[in-house]
């Protein structure tokens, strides 16, 4: 419209008809509010509504067919005395506190390792990657074969004469849950690294360069210039690893299935077990409003500390 | 003494991690091997390589297991719904990039908080209204769920982009006399691209990854996801490892195909773009 204009009218007009046609920005403003409204809408419906409601069926004796009652606290009583919401809680926690340190420690060791000297880096960067584009249930039944009592752990370790070492990995009460561990430590180490990688790419070269030349060893210089400056890369690798673990639930079910004697059950398949295999989804809510309170508290917290030391850099 | 030359060191170096390398890869070398071997082999000679490849594990996973179907369905899900989130988030974020109020401000943090909240408490009420009106146990249910679900990522991602981006084209634009929507398909939505594509890669993987929800809103029905299926298959037919192989593996060659695509933008997306 314009170029039409500006042929007709010479050069000197088309000034005039800018000032015209420009918009005024309140009435831009005005308008664009209205292209959130199918994302808020979203964020509504699938999320803080269905959480608000989901938070009050936590304090009901609701069982997904009749009418249900408010029974205040009563399912948060049961949850602590029953050895099995429990245990499941414990679970949780233990497997997403090893799982954070573990992975975050060997992804980070991967990709100080793995930092520009090395000719193989980017295969091998992709090969470590690979696990975490995977799906958690596929990825988790390959391991089913490797811990199961007649597979592939048990067989190598009799063939290199180590039988006094072989388990009943997934049977075992004690085990169980750690074979869940190795398989999130194995699908996300990969993650982790490439996380910190990114990190460590906006380092300059010239500050660790400079900081050897002043005498520092490699720890000094770790401690010192690399760590620190990672902190953006902590924050992103903390909160997802705290996530991940927290709400741990494929690997689960095609590992252990929970148990043996629910010695491998974690919140979030207690949620799906109490409510839509018992039928209990009053019950069902108030451990899902824990894991809930437990991951935003955790993860929110970490934010604040963390951004907080990034800023201080 | 350059710290990132190769030296001697490098060398060493390059060896310890190839030999890691490889140790992490046996889980992929299992998968393979054994879904090649008969019930036999798999008994007395789990760890070696299969003599003769017996591909017949492959045909009986799938025409046993459905997977062929529910991979139909997967992708069905996964493009509708990467695209639904295409429009919602790039709108959405642009609107909020765009504003520099309170209100924007406090809506974006709304977004963020809707990333890390887990969906675990909220799919017990939605269960229902989404049984209500009939919208478990099909596609559009499906479809509507992921869309709704990775909204906060895709609004987070966009936001974060358009932020960095000068207002200047947009501006021209308008100056020019281009009404808003012809503003923004004809300019903003092209400058977006890269951030579209971090959006397509990661929403298209967790999408497709998805078990719990399929679980939830499609368990009973007849249709299925991949992941679906491939737990009914397993849980059906749990004492011969063969055939689970055979079928893992081919839920994997999708994804690995992606992978090999996509990978840089995978690789960008996942390590930086989750921050935006």
């Amino acid at each position: 419209m314009i170029f039409d204009l500006r042929t007709r009218l010479g050069r000197g007009s088309v000034r005039r008809v800018e000032l015209a046609r420009r918009p005024r920005a309140g009435g831009l403003r005005r308008a664009s509010w209205l292209l959130v409204v199918p994302a808020a809408f979203f964020l509504l419906t699938l999320h803080f509504i269905p959480i608000v409601a989901g938070g009050y069926v936590a304090f009901t004796d609701w069982n997904g067919l009749s009418t249900f009652h408010w029974i205040g606290l009563e399912n948060f009583r049961t949850l602590i005395h029953d050895p099995v919401t429990r245990g499941a809680l414990v679970h949780s926690v233990e497997l997403a506190g090893a799982f954070f340190v573990i992975v975050n420690v060997l992804g980070l060791a991967l990709a100080l390792g793995l930092n520009r000297t090395l000719k193989t880096r980017n295969v091998i960067r992709s090969l470590l990657f690979a696990p975490a584009v995977m799906s958690s249930l596929s990825v988790a039944f390959i391991w089913q074969y490797v811990f199961d009592q007649s597979g592939a752990l048990n067989k190598f370790l009799g063939a290199v004469g180590l039988q006094s070492f072989q388990h009943a990995w997934l049977g075992d009460p004690h085990w169980a849950l750690w074979t869940i561990l190795a398989v999130l430590v194995w699908q996300y180490t990969g993650l982790v690294m490439i996380i910190y990688l990114a990190g460590l790419q906006g380092i300059p070269e010239e500050l660790i360069e400079a900081s050897a030349v002043d005498g520092a060893g490699m720890w000094m210089r770790f401690r010192r210039v690399t760590f620190p400056l990672l902190a953006p890369a902590f924050t992103i690798s903390a909160t997802l690893t705290m996530i991940f673990g927290l709400r741990a639930f494929e690997q689960v079910l095609a590992l252990t299935g929970g148990g043996p004697v629910n010695a491998s059950e974690t919140m979030a398949t207690q949620v799906w077990r109490q409510a839509f295999t018992f039928g209990r989804f009053g019950y069902g809510a108030a451990i899902a409003l824990i894991l809930t309170l437990l991951m935003a508290g955790v993860t929110l917290t970490q934010l604040v500390i963390l951004r907080g030391r990034e800023t201080q850099l | 003494m350059g710290v990132f030359r190769y030296t001697r060191q490098s060398f060493v170096r390059e060896v310890l991690f190839i030999a890691i390398a490889l140790a992490f890869c046996v889980p992929w070398y299992i998968l393979l091997t054994l879904s090649l071997k008969t019930n036999t082999q798999v008994y007395f000679s789990p760890l070696s390589l299969p003599t003769k490849g017996y591909f017949r594990n492959y045909s009986i996973a799938w025409n046993q297991s459905g997977l062929g179907g529910s991979m139909l369905n997967s992708f069905i899900i996964t493009v509708a719904s990467v695209a639904g989130l295409i429009v919602v988030g790039s709108l959405g974020g642009y609107a909020i990039a765009r504003r520099e109020s309170k209100l924007a401000s406090g809506l974006y943090f709304l977004f963020v908080l809707g990333i890390i909240l887990p969906f675990q408490l909220a799919i017990l009420p939605t269960f229902f209204i989404f049984r209500h009106l009939h919208l478990t146990g099909g596609l559009l249910g499906m479809i509507l769920l992921h869309i709704g679900l990775t909204t906060p990522l895709s609004v987070f991602l966009y936001t974060g982009f358009v932020r960095a981006l000068p207002r200047e084209y947009e501006e021209a634009a308008q100056v020019d006399g281009a009404g808003f929507l012809r503003t923004y398909l004809r300019v903003v939505f092209p400058l977006l691209s890269p951030v579209t594509g971090t959006v397509a890669v990661l929403s298209s993987v967790v999408i497709w990854n998805d078990f719990f929800v399929s679980l939830i809103f499609l368990f009973g029905s007849t249709t299925q996801t991949l992941p679906l299926a491939l737990y009914s298959f397993v849980s059906e037919d749990v004492s011969q490892y063969n055939l689970i192989m055979a079928a893992v593996a081919i839920t994997i060659v999708p994804i690995l195909a992606f992978y090999i695509f996509a990978q840089r933008q995978l690789i960008r997306g996942f390590a930086g773009g989750i921050r935006g």
